[in-house]
């Protein structure tokens, strides 16, 4: 019969408006600025720098290469070696940025720096609520709004993070291991030195009547 | 005390007015009725745009506007303060005119469109002698004026110079000139049972009551199938969904007012939903029993009340019927409006004057309800027939 199947839709209609009211399930979107949708766990904006420690100027992990400058397709990166050194967390003197800079307006959200970056101190952020009213300095990012400590990375992305961790403590450790190997056979090195010294000496006044004593054992 | 509140309007008119010299009041109160209806319909109108995107945003299973609420506080309101956002902003944007554009014509449409389009709230009965103008050829007039509404319509859409104006346009006309038949036709039955033109006698020949149950048109057969067509008829002369291919967003970009922006849009807008309260407002005053109330004990509730209420239900049916329906093809419109609606209107003015020869008696209704129900299922097999309802099949695509 004619009408049939409109009579159907529109109890389907019905059901939705009456049933919107009555469950909130079936509501499919969100109240934006009040409440927030999780976010997947592989989201990204853009970029930051992770430190360690509780000193952001101290613990950036940032050494300044500039690979992820050169790497940059847009060129939104700005980076100004320092003059001075300091150590970095193998204790080893390196170059840190003076300057690093990103204009987030330019920015592509390609994650290619973070690929790039062999120091594990570029990575992306989740943050997007970035509007501001001053649309050039507002969305240049320096140094410091930059640098965010590794306990926000391991919160935001707990996988990745494991996994950078993973990397900078394997580092750490063979640096450490080669620290000790070389600090053992510096000791060794010395003991030696110190034994053939004290051997020389003791053998000194003897040489002239007796050179016949054996030499000291290996 | 609930009578004195039911001519609350109609004293207050005579009130004021008696403060004037003889010769001033029929002017004075002619003003005050205008302004009387220019101040309610475009609230309604405000209200209705905004309870339009609450009602589809909730088919949807969305919330809708819910933010704005009254300006410069934190009470939203629900969001029913969004129209003054809108109407701002509609005020504030540049007025483009296209530079081929007839600019004369181009100016004057909208205001041609609302002019008919006012001018037929002019005979319909809002309440209990609130009739603006208790006019003996009312219906008449308001079926006159209504085509006038063609005319702005086509104004637009030729000069925009616009291909989707124009074609916007000629559906437009198209589609109004053919559904015009039925509406009319469908109004014809209620003019034979009452033997009038008067809106306000038409009102007044459904205020009895037997059981306690009004005399509706609505409540006979040959009224429900003229109530039913009548509905389709306002939805396509009012193009709204599913007739709305005059300006199907989707196709045609806006249709007719695709060149128009800032105030002439909204004054599009505006006659667009005056018009369809208008039509809307003339069912009520046919079928629904215009300001009187269904059952007999609610009639203390003052009958602009009862006017408002079955406009703004008949309203939500129709922003329902919106939230269900997809967009007739043309050559669907023109089938239904020819080879179903005509028929069943004709066929119905047959029922109406069988029905007023019979005695009034239940063989009447048995009579009557079995013509219009065998019409009803051959028209509509009819018009179901070579009608593939499956699958879509491409023949050339794939």
């Amino acid at each position: 019969m004619l009408g049939e199947q409109i009579i159907k839709g529109m109890a389907v209609t019905a059901k939705n408006f009456f049933g919107s009211y009555v469950s909130k399930d079936r509501l499919t979107t969100v109240q934006y600025p009040e409440e927030h949708l999780a976010q997947k766990e592989n989201t990204r904006q853009f970029p930051f720098l992770v430190y360690d420690g509780e000193d952001w100027e101290k613990g950036l992990r940032c050494v300044a290469c500039q690979i992820c400058e050169k790497e940059c397709p847009p060129k939104c990166i700005y980076i100004v070696k320092s003059k001075d050194k300091k150590p970095d967390y193998k204790g080893q003197l390196q170059v840190y940025p003076a300057t690093f800079d990103i204009d987030i307006s330019v920015c592509m959200s390609c994650q290619i720096c973070v690929e790039v970056c062999p120091f594990e101190s570029i990575k992306m952020d989740t943050k997007f609520e970035l509007s501001t009213d001053d649309r050039f300095g507002g969305l240049l990012l320096t140094k410091d709004k930059l640098a965010k400590p590794n306990s926000y990375y391991q919160e935001m992305h707990p996988h990745d993070a494991a996994e950078s961790d993973a990397v900078i403590a394997a580092e750490k450790a063979k640096a450490e291991a080669k620290a000790k190997a070389a600090a053992e056979a510096k000791i060794k090195a010395d003991a030696e030195a110190k034994a053939k010294a004290a051997a020389a000496a003791a053998t000194a006044p003897l040489a002239a009547p007796a050179p016949t004593t054996p030499p000291p054992p290996k | 005390m609930f009578d004195k509140l039911d001519q609350i309007f109609v004293t207050a008119l005579h009130w004021l007015v008696s403060f004037l010299p003889e010769g001033l009041r029929p002017f004075v109160s002619a003003l005050v009725c205008i302004a009387f209806v220019m101040s309610v319909f475009p609230g309604v109108f405000a209200l209705t745009t905004v309870l339009e995107r609450k009602i589809l945003g909730r088919i949807q299973n969305r919330y809708g506007p819910n933010r704005v609420g009254i300006p410069f506080t934190k009470i939203r309101l629900c969001g029913f303060g969004q129209f003054i956002p809108d109407g701002i902003k509609s005020l504030t944007k540049e007025d483009i005119v296209p530079r081929a554009a007839d600019k004369v014509v181009h100016f004057l449409a909208p205001v041609v469109m609302l002019m008919p389009v006012l001018l037929a709230y002019a005979v319909l009965p809002f309440g209990r002698n609130m009739t603006i103008t208790d006019y003996d050829a009312g219906l008449l007039f308001f079926f006159a004026v209504g085509g006038a509404v063609e005319v702005s319509v086509f104004m637009a859409g030729w000069s925009s110079r616009n291909k989707y104006s124009l074609l916007g346009a000629m559906r437009a006309i198209a589609q109004m000139v053919s559904y015009e038949i039925p509406l009319i036709l469908s109004a014809v039955t209620v003019v034979m049972i009452v033997g009038s033109l008067n809106l306000s006698e038409i009102v007044q020949h459904q205020n009895n009551y037997t059981f306690g149950i009004a005399h509706w048109h609505v409540f006979t057969p040959w009224g429900l199938v003229g109530f039913v067509l009548f509905f389709i008829a306002s939805l396509a002369e009012s193009n709204r969904t599913p007739f709305d291919l005059p300006e199907a967003e989707s196709e045609i970009i806006a249709g007719y007012f695709t060149e128009y922006s800032g105030f002439k849009f909204a004054l599009f807008f505006l006659g667009e939903y005056l018009g369809m309260f208008a039509i809307i407002g003339l069912g009520i005053t046919l079928f629904l029993g215009g300001w009187t109330s269904p059952v007999s004990f609610l009639t203390w509730i003052p009958s602009y009340v009862w006017f408002l209420s079955k406009l703004m239900a008949i309203v939500f049916v129709f922003i329902w019927i919106r939230g269900t329906l997809p967009r007739l093809r043309m050559d669907q419109l023109m089938n239904f409006a020819w080879k179903f609606m005509l028929p069943l209107a004709l066929i119905n003015i047959l029922v109406a004057g069988i029905w007023h020869y019979m005695a009034a008696d239940w063989p009447r209704w048995l009579v009557c309800s079995a013509i219009i129900f065998g019409a009803y299922a051959i028209l509509g097999r009819g018009l179901m027939q070579n009608q593939n309802f499956g699958k879509r099949i491409y023949r050339y695509a794939e």
